[in-house]
């Protein structure tokens, strides 16, 4: 694994801004929880509690105008291109104050006024897309830089391997990023993959370097995102970074997550990438009043958004015959 | 005025959009430097260059991804994915991907590219590179399906397509290849949804699409001499958007109804239209309404049994004949 660089490389308004995105995500995640338990999330989500420093160091290394390609599992990148709580929860909440004012849900958050491309609930073709995006820039002589996050069960299916040869012989401006948390489903990776690491072993087959990066720690995060953010816009192609992470809930929400030998999470909570960020700013002088305000602003932010989405009003339901094609309608006939 | 080929129609209508328009793309396996294997895109490489015309790998998904993320953020790609049958492979595209992202984004995000498939039957190739499937594009919502006959409604209708803001899946059948017909100079530009009456007739209303217009022209011929018979013929090129207005006014002239289909029956696109036709012109009908298909079986590969069925000439003559005289 490789090791984060030493900490001085980070400015000091990033890594708050690293810290406060966590927090952010971390908030927003468990009230998405617990908006589920009151039953005003609906339908089904995906959560990456645990997984924050992934969505956090990457979108800090971005620069406006970057592409986003999530899974379902895409709260947390959402959130950290800038998307407001209140469009994430409105969403999840299907109330027309919701970022797609309900029409796509919890698993297809987009926000392209962001960046980010879409949240994509079939895992593989986001791979494939965010390749397209890439071209598009390469083709225009663009900078910007398209990012697909995937989960180690990702890296099993036909379109992965489709996307990485693909990115590697256009030497696509594309950055992969496979947040592993070691469980696909409900089933261990290891248990069904052929390789210890399911993305980063194949990469040489693909012609790329081999990356594996404590996915809870936001500065080894941050300093791989930037390398890799570099050598796609000097025109050095594609790359594959595999993040070591965690999932501290099920894989949704209908998931108590049982399956996990006793000792796993606890062992994994005391590398919760907020811990380890927190203890790494005050290692480094950042005076805990300063640590609080961030976190109590992250939770006004969050409590706010939940109180003006409890106020919205579900979506019209005459949105549920608009946009299926680009005259705004649903007609196929005259 | 040119006699073109239809495969030559294909390639004609792309670089006239390529002209125009420098975000207009091509993409898809051996469409480059060989020209495709159905020569549609020859001399596209040529004219235009690696850049914009694009070998790639056998990888349906990868083209058709790369595809739809150029299609978000601003070029307008033309895939093609060879055989249709070859659809199957990357279907997620098709059914999940295309078609929905409009609408799940609350129209945030539009995919305006063209899937160019060789489509159908007659060719002897077996059942996994023959099959019809525009019943399978016809039923997803979100999806704009188009399959034309004549290489002057290629042209016409692959501009059209191209300058679509929707996915259109354009169905080019592999059997008409080699026909030709007659393609004025200069810029053509068709409408999407838009049916042709190719034949006007008093007695009955044919409808048929791609492979199975010709056949329908030619047994309307043979109705009209031997028979008496007088069938007006629709060719209607685009499923999706459908022109049923051109079909309801012609079945208010004629009061007969037949279609022709390739596909299999179960789900084909004419039971879609008898569907409308029950619905909305029922007392406009003078009789059954009449689909003639392939058989709900995979395509056989023999010539013989190949021919035995699809529908042809004679089937759809003798089918017209017996239904209007019982």
């Amino acid at each position: 694994m490789k090791s984060a660089a030493p900490p001085a490389d980070i400015p000091a308004d990033t890594r708050l801004h690293l810290y406060h995105l966590q927090v952010l995500i971390r908030e927003a995640e468990q009230r998405a929880y617990d908006l589920f338990l009151e039953n005003l999330v609906k339908g089904t989500s995906h959560l990456s509690l645990g997984q924050e420093a992934i969505a956090a160091g990457f979108a800090a290394a971005m620069q406006p105008g970057d592409l986003s390609f999530c899974t379902y599992r895409g709260h947390a990148h959402t959130l950290a291109r800038g998307v407001s709580v209140e469009k994430v929860l409105g969403e999840l909440m299907y109330r027309d104050n919701g970022l797609m004012r309900g029409k796509g849900g919890s698993m297809h958050l987009t926000s392209v006024e962001h960046g980010v491309m879409g949240s994509y609930a079939i895992i593989g073709a986001h791979l494939c897309i965010a390749n397209g995006a890439a071209w598009r820039a390469q083709y225009r002589g663009e900078k910007d830089v398209s990012t697909c996050f995937f989960g180690d069960g990702t890296t099993n299916i036909g379109a992965f391997h489709e996307a990485l040869n693909f990115a590697a012989i256009w030497k696509l401006p594309v950055v992969f990023v496979c947040e592993n948390n070691l469980y696909m489903e409900y089933t261990l990776n290891a248990d069904v993959t052929a390789v210890e690491h399911p993305a980063a072993d194949r990469a040489a087959a693909y012609g790329l370097e081999r990356i594996v990066i404590d996915g809870n720690d936001a500065d080894a995060v941050y300093n791989a995102a930037k390398a890799a953010y570099a050598r796609a816009r000097a025109g050095e192609g594609p790359s594959m970074i595999e993040c070591l992470t965690y999932r501290h809930s099920g894989h949704s929400r209908a998931d108590p997550a049982k399956y996990r030998p006793a000792g796993e999470l606890e062992k994994w909570k005391k590398r919760d990438p907020l811990k380890i960020y927190r203890a790494r700013l005050e290692s480094l002088g950042v005076a805990a009043a300063k640590l609080t305000e961030i976190e109590q602003r992250a939770k006004a932010e969050v409590n706010a958004a939940t109180e003006a989405c409890r106020a919205a009003p579900p979506p019209p339901v005459d949105i549920a015959f608009t946009d299926v094609y680009a005259n705004g309608g649903a007609a196929w006939r005259n | 005025m040119a006699e073109l080929t239809y495969r030559d129609a294909v390639a004609r209508g792309i670089a006239q959009e390529m002209e125009r328009d420098p975000d207009v793309v091509c993409i898809g396996e051996d469409i480059a430097k060989a020209g495709g294997v159905f020569k549609a895109t020859w001399g596209l490489f040529d004219k235009f260059g690696a850049k914009r015309v694009c070998d790639t790998p056998i990888a349906e998904q990868a083209i058709l991804g790369a595809a739809m993320g150029a299609a978000m953020t601003g070029l307008k790609p033309v895939a093609e994915i060879m055989f249709a049958d070859f659809a199957a492979v990357c279907w997620d595209f098709f059914a999940n991907e295309f078609p929905k992202t409009r609408y799940m984004t609350n129209g945030q995000v539009g995919v305006p590219l063209v899937v160019r498939l060789g489509n159908g039957g007659a060719a002897r190739f077996g059942a996994q590179h023959s099959q019809s499937v525009e019943n399978w594009c016809m039923m997803i919502p979100g999806l704009k399906v188009v399959a034309p006959s004549s290489p002057v409604d290629v042209v016409g209708l692959m501009a059209a397509a191209i300058r679509d803001p929707d996915p259109v899946i354009f169905l080019e059948h592999k059997s008409l290849y080699a026909t030709k017909g007659p393609v004025p100079d200069g810029e053509i530009v068709d409408t999407l949804g838009t049916a042709k009456i190719l034949r006007t007739g008093r007695d009955a209303t044919i409808l048929a699409l791609a492979l199975m217009v010709p056949r329908a022209l030619a047994a309307a011929e043979e109705l009209k001499s031997k028979h008496g018979i007088d069938c007006e013929v629709i060719d209607l090129r685009s499923l999706v958007p459908l022109d049923t207005r051109t079909i309801l006014a012609s079945l208010g002239r004629t009061h007969r109804l037949f279609t022709v289909e390739e596909n299999p029956r179960l789900c084909g696109w004419g039971a879609e239209i008898v569907s409308i036709v029950a619905d909305e012109a029922f007392f406009d009908l003078d009789g059954p309404p009449v689909r003639i298909t392939t058989p709900h079986i995979p395509l056989p590969a023999a010539d013989n049994l190949e021919d035995v069925v699809l529908p042809s000439v004679s089937r759809i003559v003798e089918t017209v004949r017996r239904s209007l005289a019982s």
